[in-house]
């Protein structure tokens, strides 16, 4: 099986702190939690941009455990803005950002689609219903990305060859997690997919309201 | 051995969401032969219907809270005196970004986007955009629920709650509003709450023919959406983008024309609880998907619909 880089992580959390760099200087560093099997996807954050990247060497297991060693390992690392993506596109937790940020004591910006920063202050919109919000924080925060931060960025064959050369440090790390899967299980098969004449959508009406009491 | 629940408000009220979080917590206080709290903050003015969810009290903190970092002081605050086991939040932008930190304060397992009840110590949840299920266990004695929006319901046959003040040390805020812009003035409930969606895809063939998607979403009353590449090429409003990279919903009836049914697209729309595909192809991979399929020409199909509808209802 082949993994990548969550597109949420990769097309608006990464891209985003690359150009931020670009504009007011700084560095991105990356931090990925896993064994050396993930290797090949930190180097394609760090072809696409990144300057380094770290990886805590343990099998993410649950949510807590992993906000726990992002955490311990930004304590000390002197950020000011930690950006993830609002949620992972296999097991769609979404909550590892906020956990961050109460381990760290800092403000979170969820489903933020817009981040511009000037100082040690900073301005986002934010997914809200019927609209965005209009955000002012403080750094060091965490926030959450989702689609309109940024745009996909495809690396490059200078980026490529130059992320070979940058530095990946592994740390190790004890942890326990506090919830684990004891099975994955289908949902129930969808029934036959019911055909109507395309003469007459009057009858699809009729088995919307009268059948699957939709409308 | 009592259940708290986290509730959301939008312009003074409980939330749709907030109510199922207290439907949901309240059942399963039931379950358990203990009894469901909520905690609002600020204007509340469907206490009500908060009531009849079958929570047996709510605790209300006067002022409104907007910041995620208070509002877990005070959900914390809440679930301490009132000895909880278990927090019950929604899974959406606001119980996601209150109840991770919840977890943390209480050294609670936390497990998002549940569909059920626990039994036994576990609890399902979706996973892979809802293509599967997993079972999660959860160790500590304290647990966090997140609950996946429109999987539970609202119950409202409860037989009324007590409101108490409840006010709690909540520290300053980091996280400032500034201010908020509409997605839209035309008045379309939005997408992440719409019961019933219209969304066309590259069928359509260019933006000067959503009128007749419009028109169908209209009659129904209905919210519109669209494919990705549909809103990445203009056709559309970005908002308006639907699948694994854009919106996730789960409304009653999702009506889909010139879409072909990608996987990245049904990772965001196949757990609507009825799908309808119109498409001139009949290999569509989304009629495999769907609950009811039209083979046939979107431009001709959506004013036909239109029409019925508008016929049903005169
Ligand atoms: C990592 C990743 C993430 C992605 N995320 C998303 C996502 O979030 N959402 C998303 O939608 N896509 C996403 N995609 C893209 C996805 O793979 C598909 O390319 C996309 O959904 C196709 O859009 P479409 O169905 O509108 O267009 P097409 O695939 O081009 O389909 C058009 C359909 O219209 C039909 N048609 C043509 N003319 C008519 C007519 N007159 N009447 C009726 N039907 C007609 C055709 O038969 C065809 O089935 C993602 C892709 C990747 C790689």
């Amino acid at each position: 099986m082949q993994y990548i880089v969550n597109p949420y992580d990769e097309w608006y959390a990464l891209v985003r702190a690359i150009e931020l760099k670009e504009k007011n200087g700084g560095t991105v560093t990356t931090i990925t939690v896993g064994d050396a099997g993930c290797d090949p996807i930190i180097r394609k954050a760090l072809a696409i941009g990144a300057d380094d990247a770290v990886r805590i060497d343990a099998l993410p297991t649950d949510a807590m455990q992993v906000a726990q060693l992002i955490a311990e390992h930004a304590r000390s690392g002197g950020y000011d803005i930690i950006l993830c993506g609002k949620e992972t596109i296999d097991h769609n937790g979404a909550v590892v950002p906020a956990m961050v940020a109460e381990m760290l004591d800092c403000g979170f910006i969820s489903n933020a689609t817009q981040l511009d920063v000037d100082g040690g202050q900073a301005t986002l919109k934010r997914e809200a219903a019927g609209g965005e919000e209009i955000m002012e924080v403080q750094c060091p925060f965490v926030l959450s990305a989702a689609k309109g931060m940024a745009e996909q960025r495809i690396p490059n064959m200078r980026g490529i060859m130059s992320a070979r050369t940058k530095p990946l440090t592994v740390e190790s790390a004890e942890s326990t997690p506090s919830t684990t899967i004891s099975q994955f299980t289908l949902p129930p098969e969808k029934g036959a997919c019911k055909m109507i004449d395309a003469e007459r959508p009057e009858e699809l009406i009729r088995l919307l309201r009268e059948e699957a009491k939709a409308i | 051995m009592s259940v708290l629940a986290i509730i959301s408000t939008k312009n003074g009220a409980a939330t749709k969401a907030g109510l199922e979080a207290a439907s949901y917590a309240a059942a399963w206080a039931r379950a358990q032969g203990s009894e469901a709290i909520a905690i609002a903050a600020g204007p509340l003015s469907n206490a009500e219907a908060l009531g009849a969810t079958g929570v047996a009290r709510i605790l209300h903190h006067a002022e409104e809270v907007t910041d995620s970092g208070q509002w877990a002081k005070l959900a914390t605050a809440a679930s301490e005196s009132v000895g909880a086991i278990s927090v019950v939040a929604s899974h959406d932008p606001f119980g996601r970004a209150v109840a991770p930190r919840v977890a943390v304060r209480l050294t609670a397992g936390l497990v998002a986007g549940v569909t059920e009840l626990p039994e036994n110590g576990t609890v399902r949840k979706n996973v892979f955009s809802g293509k599967a299920m997993a079972d999660v266990d959860v160790s500590t004695s304290k647990s966090v629920y997140t609950i996946t929006p429109n999987a539970f319901g609202i119950t409202s046959d409860g037989s009324g709650a007590t409101t108490e003040v409840f006010s709690a040390e909540l520290g300053v805020a980091k996280e400032v509003v500034k201010g908020f812009e509409a997605a839209s003035a035309d008045g379309q409930v939005p997408l992440p709450e719409a019961e019933l969606v219209v969304s066309a895809g590259r069928g359509l063939k260019g933006p000067e023919n959503w009128g007749i998607v419009e028109e169908l979403a209209q009659s129904l009353g209905a919210t519109t959406a669209c494919s990705r590449p549909v809103s990445d090429i203009g056709w559309r409003p970005h908002h308006e983008h639907v699948g694994q990279t854009g919106i996730t919903i789960r409304p009653n009836l999702y009506i889909a024309a010139g879409i072909s049914g990608a996987i990245q697209h049904l990772a965001g729309v196949n757990q609507s609880k009825v799908i309808v595909v119109v498409n001139t192809d009949p290999e569509a991979p989304f009629f495999k998907a769907a609950d009811y399929g039209i083979v046939g020409d979107a431009f001709e199909v959506l004013p036909k619909l239109t029409a019925a509808i508008k016929a049903l209802d005169s």
